[in-house]
């Protein structure tokens, strides 16, 4: 009778406690299911920031000169063609930003957040379960590893493990940074803010962010298989510029009257008394310009020139 | 058999009794904000202090006055065009209007520094050293529709909810809904927000991994005449040890 009873004790302890951990360990916040499409009021595309135009980024010296060495051309190189951006590009990318969880069949708790990837970033898993990071010598990759946790509603992540690769506007990051991406839902729209550490090419971290509204409209949930083609660089070959020969450097000088000590970054340039500096140098230009092509992907802006948003 | 009678009765007892839950508010939760106090007694952080905008993105619009005609970000309306079509900023000058780019749906969005302090447990004031402007946040009343329109408007402050059931402790941000605006300019190029225009700010604080202290305001601008939808944009600003940078600055129609 005993060992009858305690059995019966010992089922209730622990179907309470399972239901415990199922409803109480992973603490669910709010949710961020569905498909979310970018607003494009922050930057979103080369209209809206130039080649080497590295305004407002904390850059260091080194990555200064990694820059102006770097010829977009490289993307075409057969051995970089399916090297895709690494998480760093969501918070700056325009495309959609579908997001799912995956869930434990059994016990219904998230094992991990999923964002989509596009044509040229591979999706990022953010994991949920309490999962360590991987050990500092552990492979990098262009997804990264990354963590997630619910702070005051908020998702929380923290990506470590990327492979070296392009920053936002094409300035470099190293396989040593980090990014924090916070995930912050106002009613339909997402605000996404973040914080990206390098301690090779940043002087200070680099806080960046973007805005988003849940659409109704489905959009893709992975990257498109690359499949490598010549686009006009051929194998072996890795286009760059030397030190004084790259013929962009002044392009943002001469379109937007911009001084290059700004257009070249560096921390100073993020700051309010920065602009004291550069008041007697700044030329305002007359008017927007723009090439055609650049008008037709939205150019000056103007009525109709915005990405549409889909509900 | 009582002793088994017994625990099988604890059981159904515990298995049907609620379970507290921060994932689904738990049935103790307070749901939404009733009940939650306002105000600063409410607040579920500390906005108060000097904050500094750190601009990283869209610079040549905020840093510098981009060139006339550049609408490139703004769901700008034909009629919005039209009126920046003809931005003219020395008649904004001569007519007294150089502070039509510092009123509230774009001064936060300006290089500047914060200070941010509560004038009273229902009242946080923000000062912003560009243009030298003041927001006033009044918790606990009603959207004013009516009065003397100013560059600032009549701003509504609550510490609202992310979701109906609240967790414990309540997961809020701070929403303020500014109204009653004079028109003004939401990029110094004359791209203009009608009197009608409708502010919401979303205020969120984070501290960072060494111990910084971020706080990014997501504004919406609605303005049925002059522009074709929401205009959204984030700000971020740094929290600052002190006010030894603190620069006020008179307004410019030009810089």
């Amino acid at each position: 009778m005993r060992t009858l009873c305690a059995a019966a004790i010992a089922i209730v302890v622990a179907g309470y406690v399972g239901l415990a951990q199922v409803n109480n360990e992973v603490p669910e916040g709010v949710e961020l299911t569905g498909n979310w499409v970018s607003r494009n009021g922050t930057e979103f595309n080369t209209n809206l920031h130039r080649a080497y135009d590295f305004l407002g980024m904390p850059l260091n010296d080194a990555a200064k000169a990694w820059a102006l060495s770097h010829s977009e051309e490289q993307a075409s190189e057969p051995e970089r063609q399916c090297a895709f951006y690494t998480s760093t590009y969501f918070p700056f990318g325009f495309a959609p930003l579908p997001m799912w969880k995956e869930t434990e069949l059994r016990t219904g708790s998230t094992v991990a957040w999923v964002v989509g990837g596009w044509l040229d970033v591979v999706p990022m898993v953010i994991w949920m379960d309490g999962r360590p990071h991987p050990s500092t010598y552990a492979p990098h990759s262009s997804a990264g590893f990354t963590t997630g946790a619910w702070e005051n509603d908020v998702l929380t992540t923290y990506t470590t493990h990327m492979i070296a690769n392009l920053l936002h506007r094409r300035g470099p990051h190293s396989d040593l940074a980090t990014m924090t991406l916070r995930f912050s839902r106002h009613a339909d729209i997402l605000s996404l803010t973040g914080r990206i550490e390098d301690p090779v090419y940043l002087a200070e971290p680099l806080y960046v962010s973007r805005e988003w509204q849940l659409s109704s409209v489905p959009v893709n949930r992975a990257a498109v298989p690359c499949t490598v083609a010549y686009e006009g660089v051929r194998e072996g070959v890795v286009p760059h510029y030397l030190p004084g020969q790259n013929p962009f450097v002044e392009e943002t000088t001469r379109l937007w009257g911009i001084p290059l000590e700004a257009v070249q970054g560096g921390a100073e340039t993020m700051y309010p008394e920065y602009r004291k500096k550069i008041k007697d140098k700044y030329v305002r230009p007359e008017k927007c310009v723009a090439n055609a092509s650049e008008l037709a992907a939205g150019g000056c802006g103007g009525p109709g020139r915005l990405a549409p948003v889909i509900n | 058999m009582k002793l088994v009678t017994g625990a099988v009765g604890l059981a159904v007892i515990l298995l049907l009794a609620p379970h507290r839950s921060y994932g689904q508010g738990g049935r103790g939760a307070v749901p939404g904000n009733q009940a939650l106090p306002t105000g600063k007694p409410g607040a579920p952080f500390d906005p108060t202090g000097y904050w500094v905008s750190l601009i990283t993105n869209n610079w040549r619009f905020r840093m510098v006055p981009p060139a006339k005609g550049d609408y490139a970000g703004i769901p700008i309306s034909m009629a919005g065009k039209k009126l920046a079509d003809a931005w003219d900023p020395a008649q904004d000058e001569a007519t007294g209007n150089q502070c039509k780019h510092y009123g509230a749906a774009s001064i936060m969005y300006q290089p500047t520094r914060l200070h941010i302090a509560w004038q009273d447990d229902t009242t946080l004031r923000v000062d912003t050293d560009a243009g030298t402007q003041t927001r006033i946040f009044q918790f606990g009343k009603a959207p004013a529709t009516a009065g003397k329109r100013t560059w600032q408007g009549n701003s509504v402050a609550v510490w609202e909810a992310r979701r109906a059931n609240n967790p414990e402790p309540p997961a809020r941000y701070l929403k303020v809904t500014t109204n009653n605006m004079l028109p003004g300019y939401l990029r110094k190029n004359g791209v203009p927000y009608g009197e009608n225009a409708v502010l919401t700010e979303y205020y969120d604080l984070f501290q960072e991994r060494d111990g910084t202290t971020m706080m990014f305001v997501t504004a919406v601008v609605q303005d049925p005449v002059y522009l074709e939808q929401r205009y959204i944009v984030i700000s971020h600003f740094r929290k600052e040890p002190d006010g030894s940078k603190w620069d006020p600055t008179p307004c410019s129609a030009r810089w």
